[in-house]
């Protein structure tokens, strides 16, 4: 398998981000975050980014359409511009997989160009993990941190880093950086591998059970009373939504600059209450219901209307950092009908 | 880039407006060039903006069967709508769409007898079917039309409906208001008290649009004179974005109005979430 040592990753950073530009889990005030690489900026040994992959591909605020006001009439200009080429470095597993949850989304018809063109022009390069911790469960929905997703894949064992290509993307990547790549045996990896696979079976979220969700018990779970004391604490701040890669709701709005106006939409929550406020009154009138609906979102609705999929990639964000320490396992451990 | 996107809207230009009521006016839509913007199918919606100030989902209440341009009739309630209000003839608005599903007019209409219940703005999405029907009469049996307001001066299309629909044959229009007024001297009551005065024939397709109260009643009373679930479609109204199940804002259950929707078959509803 191609591989370069540890130590000369910097180089083969270098080296790639002379062709595209670059972006790398690097540590800025204690938490890492995707930056962009340039001389300097170091690998993060943090596990996972604060902020999931999905801000290169779904920004928290993006233009869409600009407007000019003449009179009576009005000019629109179509701003969209093909996007540039860029690698995302060190991608974990779970937020590889988010990518076709946003998919079946943003991807369907008709179809989302802005989501679509970054799509296009972005080369995934994940990272196998090797140190996954207690809130991590991407397990439960089937998927292996040893065997990342992606457009390439990395793996590390602590000698040298291993790279395999998975599509043409992914070869584009690693042609890049094919000079400074030898070829070598993987007989140290394969047991960081199997070190790995020992500890997620010993993970305290392992056995987390998805098994009596999904699409069929749709009105069950809506009108569980479970709701009511699951939701009670929830201060409907929005951040597992922020920071979940799986969550996609969007607002548009516009903005006038003083010349001309500019459409954009930005992140949205189906935690606020004013997210289904309409004219003649609220479908969803207290924290009860926005609640229910991220949830039921997740391990239900979107189940029921993709083959049994879930919405959730078990990154373990919303654990870390919901404010209450209210979450996705939580609503799962109460709701689950045995 | 070159691709379409639907978010990116169309010019539209505003070439009519008819005051319907105090709060409804009706505008006529074409493209700068002339003609329709877009096809659409009757219970279809789109999405219509001035950039600044607002962006907002209406029926489009035309019938697909007029060639030369589409209608909105819209209250007035808030930011966009007001402003709608205030403008006039030859602004220009922007436009997107079609959105939704459409009342199955080819389909499970076909060569029914039908019933049509509304109230007050109600009528707009069935005013496209009202006029497709009309437009191609061989292919439905008897029409009737249930249609009740406040007072008649809050009647949307009344003019049409005295002119044009009363004198149609194998069509059936019968009015009400909430209030007894000077001037009138049809029907006094609500819709749905008068649906069951009226006990229409139970073989009958109901298509039923109004406020959420209006229609629940409507349904209850319907159920009481025979009628079943699969006999009666609605449309739903939720706060909507993007118009393509995208930006996660009006579901009920697992179903995005502004997709699967908004033209629902009561038992179909009836399976979802009680959450609209
Ligand atoms: C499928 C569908 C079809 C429709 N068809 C028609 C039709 O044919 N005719 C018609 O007249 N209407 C129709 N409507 C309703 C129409 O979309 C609303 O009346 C319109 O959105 C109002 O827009 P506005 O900008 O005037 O009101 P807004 O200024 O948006 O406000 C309306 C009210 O909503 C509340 N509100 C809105 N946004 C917020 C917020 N962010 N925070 C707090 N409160 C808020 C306010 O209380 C305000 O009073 C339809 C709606 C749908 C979904
Ligand atoms: S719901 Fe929580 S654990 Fe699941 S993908 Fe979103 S942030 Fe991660
Ligand atoms: S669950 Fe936690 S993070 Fe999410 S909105 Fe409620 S308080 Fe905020
Ligand atoms: S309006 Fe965006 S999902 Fe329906």
């Amino acid at each position: 398998m191609l591989r370069i040592s540890i130590d000369k990753i910097d180089e083969l950073f270098a080296a790639a981000s002379a062709k595209q530009t670059l972006y790398i889990p690097a540590d800025r005030d204690g938490t890492a975050e995707f930056t962009k690489w340039e001389n300097g900026i170091r690998l993060s040994n943090s596990l996972n980014t604060v902020r999931s992959v999905k801000d290169f591909f779904f920004p928290q605020t993006e233009n869409l359409v600009d407007f000019k006001l003449k009179g009576k009439n009005i000019e629109i200009n179509d701003i969209r511009e093909e996007c540039e080429d860029f690698v995302i470095f060190g991608v974990r597993a779970c937020d590889a997989r988010s990518f076709t949850i946003l998919e079946k989304v943003y991807l369907a018809d008709p179809v989302d160009s802005f989501y679509k063109n970054r799509r296009d022009h972005g080369t995934v390069v994940t990272m196998a993990c090797t140190r996954p911790s207690e809130t991590c469960f991407c397990g439960v929905f089937g998927i292996d941190p040893t065997a990342p997703e992606g457009d390439a894949a990395c793996w590390s064992d602590g000698k040298y880093y291993y790279f395999e290509a998975y599509t043409d993307k992914g070869q584009k990547f690693i042609d890049s950086v094919s000079s400074l790549l030898e070829d070598g045996d993987t007989a140290d990896l394969e047991k960081v591998k199997e070190a790995t696979k020992n500890i997620l079976s010993r993970l305290p979220l392992a056995n987390l059970s998805t098994e009596s969700f999904g699409g069929d018990k749709l009105n069950e779970y809506f009108n569980s009373e479970k709701w009511a004391e699951l939701s009670e604490s929830c201060l409907g701040c929005g951040t597992c939504t922020f920071v979940c890669p799986t969550c996609q709701c969007y607002d548009i709005r516009d903005f006038d600059t003083g010349n001309g106006i500019k459409r954009y939409r930005c992140w949205d929550s189906c935690m606020y209450s004013d997210f289904t406020k309409m004219a003649h009154g609220n479908p969803r009138l207290t924290q009860l219901e926005r609640f229910r609906q991220r949830f039921m979102h997740k391990l239900v609705y979107f189940p029921a209307n993709n083959n049994g999929e879930f919405g959730c990639v078990g990154c373990g964000r919303c654990l870390s950092r919901c404010p209450v320490s209210m979450n996705i396992v939580k609503v799962m451990k109460a709701l689950e009908v045995k | 880039m070159n691709s379409n996107d639907t978010l990116i809207p169309h010019i539209g230009v505003v070439t009519d407006i008819r005051i319907d009521t105090p709060d409804v006016k009706t505008f006529r839509v074409v493209s700068p060039e002339g003609g329709k913007v877009f096809e659409h199918m009757p219970g279809q919606c789109a999405m219509l903006s001035i950039p600044g100030v607002g962006e907002a989902m209406f029926s489009i209440t035309s019938s697909p069967t007029n060639k030369e341009f589409m209608e909105f009739s819209i209250k007035k309630c808030g930011c966009l709508t007001n402003w709608l209000h205030m403008m006039d003839v030859g602004q220009q608005i922007t436009i997107r769409g079609p959105y939704g599903n459409a009342f199955p007019v080819d389909t499970e209409l076909k060569g029914k007898d039908l019933l049509f219940i509304a109230g007050g703005i109600g009528l707009a999405p069935l005013r496209s079917v009202i006029n497709y029907v009309r437009d191609n009469r061989a292919d439905y049996g008897d029409v009737q039309i249930v249609y009740g307001s406040r007072s008649k001066e809050d009647l949307v299309d009344y003019q049409e409906i005295i002119s044009e629909w009363m004198n149609d044959n194998g069509v059936q229009v019968n009015l009400t208001i909430d209030n007894a007024q000077e001037g009138w001297d049809g029907h006094v009551g609500f819709v749905p008290d008068y649906v069951k005065e009226l006990a229409p024939s139970t073989n009958k397709t109901v298509l039923v649009c109004g406020p959420p109260i209006m229609i629940k009643f409507t349904l209850a009373g319907l159920k009481e004179i025979g009628f079943t679930e699969t006999q009666v479609y609605t449309t739903m109204e939720l706060r909507m974005k993007c118009g393509v199940g995208k930006c996660g804002r009006c579901n009920i259950g697992n179903k995005y109005v502004c997709k699967d929707g908004p033209v629902f078959r009561y038992d179909e509803l009836g399976e979802l979430p009680d959450e609209y």
